[in-house]
């Protein structure tokens, strides 16, 4: 327990706490007032009586109706979530692959390629988008779901790999070596011995990848052009504005909406998430 | 050898395919497994690297492939007053959002090391900024920041702090302090959950140890907790500033990089460039600029990894 006398706890434990959770959370309840309120009470300037910013007396669903009848909300909704589960799979099994044969098998070069995988790890994506962009063209895979599901392993591939050759080191040598003498081939020891003992690292990787394609942004904006295509970020960036006109209230409830699934899939993995964080910063 | 023998007296009669023969050499296993990885970063990473390369250096826009002109588009950004507003503007941007990150990021993972009520639940929500997608929430505080509705000349109105308005996005220092408050509030939580990782790996003992020998707070911090967290914070340091150097998502929904093309960032400027204007080549060239710079903390952290680890 945190010790001392009372006001020491206040200054030096819950103040700076609940200063922390205002500034962390506060811009979440705001979309979340946003969505509810009406219109009437949304657009009255910030200097006028009598007028409390916080709190709704006549909360509303129009918005949330308005995104989901008037835009095609729940077809980008059902891209993202597609694009990000499918990617997701294909960079964890080229992850665990690349990484079981990089922790665990001699092979020339194993070094050099490790570092290379590691180098990779650190290319953002906003250095290599427009030469992508050509390439994607030149592949005829511009504004399909293909254009992101092939681009965006580049970025969890390496973290995957890194990941999983953390997890595979752990694990002694020796219970490999009982397989192999027991008569399973090594493919059949990676398989059914190592790969199991791995799989909290695998759901690490898998729920980190996951979030990190649903929050994808540059590759989506610049691959993808017909509005039935689009993923949640970007058809929220480029349909709910009218030129100038910021449509706040669905906008807000979209930004809401958007991040549900992503939530939802966060709390149910929450320690191997901290983990898959983590482990990603300390290889 | 012995485990070769034991695999064909158990598996069978016929000796095994060549396939699987193949696969208990190492080197060709090690290949199989490498291939999809090997062939997903060639075709996504690699090659398009080179052909972004190959692209600065043409007069190439959209739909006209263009000539070769040597450096004319290096020399023609070197030379382009927004380019260097946009450099100046990525290095303050990381240079200052780095610091507060890592000053609000250590005090909060010190005061997610104690043990109190509610810990693992407030954890799980002090990661939710870093979790939610970037572009959504950033747009909660575009709406935030707006010039006539904004919440936050509401509160400092009546806190009365101000008496007109403040136009946040309005005024170009406004807006990049603005963009700057944003990552801050999407790093924080990324540096205070590794940090507290590392806090967690320090042992108490030692702390308890100086406490008894007379030590302050402050000193045991400074002589014990921060010489030991240092790998851990060099590591994510580093991460965050590529990550932050090559930003894109706040600016772009913040200000698109004006007022006057004022805000940009290199990421942010290259896209108007190469894909707002067509100007392919020009734009590749000022994200290829970023280059350079990652490099260098690519190396840096590449040789404090080997460093720490032959120890």
């Amino acid at each position: 327990m945190i010790e001392g006398a009372l006001w020491r706890r206040w200054v030096f434990f819950y103040l700076p706490m609940a200063f922390f959770l205002l500034f962390l959370l506060f811009p979440f309840y705001w979309m979340l007032i946003t969505s509810v309120r009406p219109d009437g009470e949304l657009y009255r300037p910030w200097n006028s009586i009598n007028y409390n910013p916080f709190w709704t007396w006549k909360p509303t669903w129009d918005h949330v109706r308005q995104l989901l009848e008037e835009t095609l909300f729940v077809t980008w909704l059902w891209n993202t979530m597609f694009i990000a589960f499918v990617s997701t799979v294909i960079s964890l099994v080229c992850g665990v692959f690349a990484g079981y044969a990089l922790s665990r098998l001699n092979f020339p070069f194993a070094g050099s390629l490790g570092t290379g995988i590691f180098i990779t790890y650190l290319v953002p994506q906003t250095l290599l988008f427009i030469p992508l962009a050509e390439i994607i063209r030149n592949y005829r895979l511009g504004d399909t779901p293909w254009a992101l599901i092939l681009t965006y392993p580049t970025f969890l591939i390496p973290f995957c790999t890194w990941l999983m050759m953390g997890y595979f080191k752990a694990v002694p040598k020796e219970l490999e070596e009982c397989a192999r003498i027991d008569g399973a081939s090594r493919w059949q020891a990676m398989l059914y011995i190592i790969i199991p003992v791995a799989i909290p690292g695998i759901l690490s990787a898998g729920i980190f990848a996951f979030t990190l394609s649903w929050n994808e942004f540059i590759y989506a904006l610049v691959f993808l052009s017909s509005p039935e295509q689009k993923t949640v970020p970007v058809g929220v960036t480029s349909e709910l504005i009218r030129g100038d006109v910021f449509y706040w209230g669905p906008l807000m409830a979209g930004a809401l909406l958007g991040s549900i699934p992503v939530a939802i899939a966060y709390s149910f993995f929450v320690e191997h998430y901290v983990a898959g964080l983590t482990g990603s910063v300390k290889g | 050898m012995a485990v070769t023998t034991a695999t064909t007296t158990t598996f069978g009669e016929t000796p095994p395919p060549r396939r699987q023969r193949l696969l208990e050499d190492e080197r060709w296993l090690a290949f199989v497994l490498l291939v999809p990885t090997m062939v997903l970063l060639g075709m996504f990473i690699a090659y398009p690297f080179v052909r972004g390369i190959m692209l600065s250096v043409t007069s190439s826009r959209v739909g006209v492939p263009g000539d070769f002109v040597g450096l004319a588009n290096y020399v023609k950004i070197w030379n382009d007053s927004i380019f260097r507003t946009a450099v100046y503007n990525t290095f303050l941007y990381t240079g200052v959002t780095t610091v507060f990150k890592l000053a609000l990021g250590l005090w909060l993972a010190l005061l997610l090391n104690r043990n109190f009520k509610g810990k693992a639940f407030t954890r799980a929500f002090i990661l939710l900024p870093f979790i939610i997608p970037t572009v959504l929430s950033t747009f909660a505080w575009k709406w935030m920041f707006d010039p006539t509705f904004s919440v936050i000349n509401w509160c400092l109105f009546h806190l009365g702090a101000i008496t007109g308005r403040i136009n946040w996005l309005g005024d170009p220092d406004l807006a990049m302090a603005s963009i700057m408050v944003i990552n801050i509030w999407r790093g924080v939580p990324f540096f205070a959950i590794s940090l507290l990782a590392g806090l967690q790996t320090i042992s108490p003992e030692l702390n308890e140890a100086a406490a008894i020998d007379g030590a302050k707070p402050w000193k045991r911090f400074w002589y014990i907790t921060w010489p030991l967290l240092l790998p851990v914070t060099m590591v994510v340091v580093l991460f965050s500033v590529i990550q932050t150097f090559a930003d894109f998502q706040i600016v772009y929904v913040m200000t698109g990089g004006g007022p006057a093309n004022a805000t940009h960032l290199f990421a942010t400027y290259a896209y108007q460039i190469g894909i707002g204007t067509g100007l392919l080549s020009e734009g590749a060239a000022i994200s290829l600029a970023m280059f350079p710079i990652l490099l260098l903390v690519v190396i840096i952290q590449l040789l404090y990894i080997r460093r720490v680890e032959t120890r």
